[in-house]
């Protein structure tokens, strides 16, 4: 970090730390949503039917046209080498067999390519998407075993592949750390996360841990994960006058193109990236070294380039879920009561990005206790950066946190959900501001009820068919409710009574563009056919990121605010002929595909009428949305009650799991039926981290040993039961639509209740995932 | 040397290394075929080659001379969508759609399967006509992955279409 940015770090840090003295203070009226948004109220329309994917019929048919299937004219293809050592530098590199291998047009090296700048790494400015701390293909140096090492292009696929076959690359290792033995070795450090420090102390929590009465203290293991999203990462690139466009498969156009124009010095509005479809994201579909190399090489060769990673390229080049190490600890009295809870340990990361695993975030707002002791630090290994994937912290630090809430409650005798109700806190236990909405514990009850959760016996190995033993866990889901500053929407009203909505949004199967559609159209007083919603072009104004589960809260507010600019406009052209004459936008609603008086329906006029007499085709409106205060004002989080029933073979040491139930508490549900595939979509990921996911790293050389989809296992059909999902539907009044965003907190929890099931079934507390069959014998 | 896609002919590619699935994307254009892994592990690639499933990552072009290939785009007849991506729309059986159109062709090619009595890992009796229950239908669908999740809604489209065939 330069000496500029740690003065730029220090003075956002003061700001807002003086925001986070005054905003909880701030009477409720004065945030976004200190006066709910109007939709929460109405119960009638389209929001939370179950309503099919707009998209569907595209998707079905083959139709919907992800990155690598833009078919350019003159187009050529790509194939990359990928360093074969940890670190050090490139001895030699003999292109020759490979420039002259048929089909050719170039092999580009660190010789040969163009200069660019370094890419602004993710976090360093709002803007910033860059995968790490360091330039592209500018010098001989090797970061990671894997990192890109030369780009061959060719007329084919096929040409490309072989001729890069044919490149031969020669190192001078340098010493590096590929055990995370020897990185704990070299000293933690404390983790930042957002500029904040990944740290909660409150009380003497060592002190209380030790006088109090019931303890458990417990080391926890997490491995790493990759995404393996299906669609492999890949873009299209062309430059065409000067200006560089991007088809890629991307969950941040907008800062895609900012830092893309900042690596080639370009103008941002010479860069568009468009990503209408992402097959899968998960976190990982940002920006990695392929899609600037892709771009280098298109600019060098002069011809459109299609550039898609193999799958063992996707481990080679983009970034999973760090492994982690965590310590919890938790003191109790007879009654259940926490005295203490310590969450604190490790993750891996490397010398060149930011991204500490973190762990705790479930944990500041989880369970009430006297003292708190929590923290992160990271260890420094020389590696491909680790980055966010689904839930990063509470997918991993669920598991270890739910997990040692079990094992007090067998240590207590209490049952594990009467223990977690006993410890529901009143108001957020580390940031002590209120909860914006919080009903867990009627997630936790109508779960129970309805999973049968009082059949279970406490005792671990009492229920048994044949060969298997059959047990039953639970954990608590969580995830916080982020809204990020940038997003904006643009609203065309036409005098057709149609509508266009345009998001710099993303569809990487939530189902954004159907709930965005149904959204607007309640807004809008339109019927879903009058509105289109248009997205994942960094053209549009604004920035929404697809991550943080934000998006549908970034869309909603941007939508607000353009919706309100667009009434107000509306009224302007209405002028004093129209029924709403001298009305301000608070005083009217959007009903019937017209402006209506709140309290004096019969005071209307039609968008049609309204632009027929101002002789106006259209209306348009573009605004930014408030920023997201809100966040400072209230503790903001969704909430769930994980249920599982396992069956664990006792002669082979297999776990199926026979059934599972989330029970959620986040908000106002938008579409019923895409939501209930978000949650499910979680829980799977989730049955998989518990179970098989893991990605193997071979510590004596730093390379990953399984990139590929037969050797890293995620679940299939077989291992997928019928999940069960309920949800309270209770809105938040503080934010808009009274939703949450939901697709991260299914899979938090889950390993957890997995765990806790494989013990109430065996007797076996195993810490460390997956929970393979070797740990179970 | 040609073959048949979705029913019209086509010349089969020059360079004997170009796969099914990279000569139906890269050459004709007909992107509905997807790779995921280009090593036979997902399945997001599967055709029907005279009705049978395959996996066309792992097929050389030149290999299907004279066969008929359908794909995904060749499914829906006359504006009208199959059965079963209609059932996929319902039950919500995909939500990227990166793996559908694999998943669509897989479970059609596996319901031919069975009906000409293919066993699978958990057909209890080998003597008995199969019968596609919940089970077999996960057992015979676990070589298309899914990433997002959607397994359960793709089982139910699926036993939707083996139901009503069932019934015809």
């Amino acid at each position: 970090m330069s000496i500029l940015d740690a003065a730029k770090g220090a003075a956002q840090a003061t700001i807002q730390a003086a925001m986070g003295k005054l905003v909880p203070l701030a009477p409720d009226s004065w945030i976004p949503g200190g006066i709910p948004d109007p939709l929460i109220r109405r119960q009638h329309g389209v929001i939370g039917a179950a309503l099919s994917r707009l998209d569907g019929p595209l998707k079905v048919q083959g139709a919907a046209r992800f990155a690598a299937e833009f078919p350019l004219d003159d187009m050529v293809y790509a194939a990359l080498a990928y360093a074969t050592i940890p670190r050090g530098r490139i001895a030699g590199l003999d292109v020759a067999a490979a420039e002259a291998a048929p089909g050719v047009v170039l092999v580009m090296t660190h010789h040969n390519a163009p200069r660019m700048n370094q890419p602004a790494v993710f976090g360093s400015s709002p803007e910033a998407a860059g995968p790490a701390d360091l330039p592209i293909m500018q010098d001989d140096r090797i970061h990671w075993n894997g990192q890109p090492i030369a780009v061959v292009l060719a007329e084919t696929q096929e040409q490309a592949d072989h001729a890069v076959s044919l490149i031969g690359a020669t190192y001078a290792p340098e010493p590096a750390t590929t055990s995370l033995a020897a990185a704990k070795a070299a000293g933690p450090q404390p983790g930042l996360f957002m500029g904040q420090p990944l740290r909660n102390e409150i009380g003497d929590a060592e002190a209380m841990l030790a006088a109090a009465p019931h303890r458990v203290d417990q080391l926890y293991r997490t491995p790493r994960h990759n995404h393996n999203a299906i669609e492999l990462h890949g873009a299209t690139i062309a430059w065409i006058d000067g200006g560089l466009v991007v088809h890629d498969a991307s969950q941040l156009v907008s800062a895609e193109a900012a830092t893309l124009a900042g690596v080639f010095d370009l103008d941002v509005a010479q860069v568009r990236v468009t990503s209408p479809y992402v097959g899968g994201g998960f976190g990982g579909k940002c920006l990695w070294d392929h899609q600037i190399l892709g771009a280098a090489a298109a600019r060098l060769a002069a011809r459109p380039v299609r550039i898609v990673l193999s799958r063992e390229g996707v481990y080679r080049g983009v970034g999973g879920r760090t492994l982690t190490e965590q310590r919890v600890a938790i003191g109790a009295e007879a009654d259940g009561r926490f005295r203490a809870l310590i969450h604190s340990g490790i993750a891996a990361m490397s010398p060149h990005n930011n991204m500490p695993e973190p762990f705790i975030l479930g944990t500041r707002s989880g369970y009430a206790a006297d003292s708190f002791s929590l923290s992160v630090e990271t260890v420094t290994m020389n590696m491909l950066a680790n980055t966010f994937m689904r839930a990063p912290g509470e997918s991993v630090g669920t598991f270890a946190l739910e997990s040692a809430i079990d094992e007090m409650a067998v240590e207590l005798g209490i049952d594990p959900i009467a223990l977690r109700i006993r410890n529901e806190p009143d108001k957020d236990p580390t940031s002590g501001l209120p909860f914006s909405s919080r009903d867990i514990v009627e997630a936790w009850r109508a779960g129970a009820d309805r999973f049968g959760w009082a059949q279970r016996s406490a005792t671990p190995g009492t229920r048994r068919e044949g060969e298997w033993l059959i047990g039953m866990g639970c954990a608590t889901a969580t995830y916080p409710y982020y809204r990020m500053p940038g997003a904006a929407a643009r609203i065309t009203l036409g005098r057709d009574g149609k509508a266009v909505v345009e998001v710099a949004a993303h569809e990487m199967g939530m189902g954004t563009a159907t709930t965005t559609t149904m959204v607007a159209a309640e807004r809008l007083g339109l019927p879903i056919d009058a509105v289109e919603v248009r997205y994942g072009d960094s053209i549009i104004p604004g920035a929404i990121l697809a991550g943080g589960s934000q998006q549908t809260a970034a869309i909603g507010a941007a939508v607000i605010a353009a919706h309100r600019a667009l009434v107000a406009d509306l009224l302007k052209l209405a002028g004093n002929d129209s029924p709403l004459a001298g009305l301000s936008a608070d005083e009217v609603g959007c009903e019937d595909g017209g402006l209506v008086k709140l309290d004096e329906p019969t005071r209307r006029e039609s968008y049609a009428s309204i632009l027929d007499r101002a002789q106006r085709e259209t209306v348009v409106a573009a605004e930014e949305a408030s920023p997201p205060l809100e966040l400072m004002h209230w503790s903001m989080h969704s909430h769930g009650a994980m249920f599982c029933e396992v069956r664990v073979n006792t002669v082979t040491g297999e776990t199926r799991v026979s059934r599972f139930l989330g029970s959620f508490d986040c908000g106002r549900i938008l579409n019923a039926k895409t939501a209930r595939s978000q949650f499910r979509g979680g829980i799977i990921m989730g049955l998989g981290m518990a179970l098989m996911e893991e990605t193997q790293f071979d510590e004596r050389n730093g390379r990953i040993m399984n990139p590929s989809l037969s050797e890293y296992h995620i679940p299939v059909h077989r291992d997928v039961p019928e999940i069960d999902v309920i949800w309270t539907d209770i809105a938040d009044p503080h934010t808009p639509m009274g939703a949450h965003g939901i697709g991260e907190i299914g899979i938090t929890g889950v390993a957890a209740a997995v765990a806790n099931a494989v013990y109430n079934a065996t007797g076996k507390r195993i810490r460390d995932l997956p929970i393979t069959l070797d740990k179970l014998l | 040397m040609s073959i048949s896609i979705n029913g019209a002919l086509a010349e089969l590619p020059q360079d004997p290394r170009v796969s099914l699935l990279d000569f139906l994307r890269e050459d004709l254009h007909l992107a509905g075929t997807k790779k995921g892994c280009n090593q036979g592990a997902c399945g997001a690639c599967t055709v029907l080659v005279d009705g049978e499933r395959i996996l066309s990552c792992l097929a050389l072009a030149v290999q299907y001379d004279g066969r008929a290939v359908t794909t995904i785009e060749g499914l829906a007849e006359g504006g009208v969508l199959h059965p079963l991506q209609q059932a996929f729309i319902e039950h919500d059986g995909f939500q990227c759609g990166y793996c559908t159109p694999g998943q669509i062709c897989s479970a059609i090619g596996m319901a031919t399967e069975a009906r000409r009595g293919a066993a699978s890992h958990v057909t209890a009796d080998l003597t008995a006509a199969v019968t596609l229950s919940r089970e077999e239908l996960q057992e015979r669908m676990s070589g298309n992955l899914c990433r997002c999740g959607a397994h359960n809604g793709i089982i139910d489209a699926i036993g939707e279409m083996v139901a009503a065939e069932l019934a015809a």
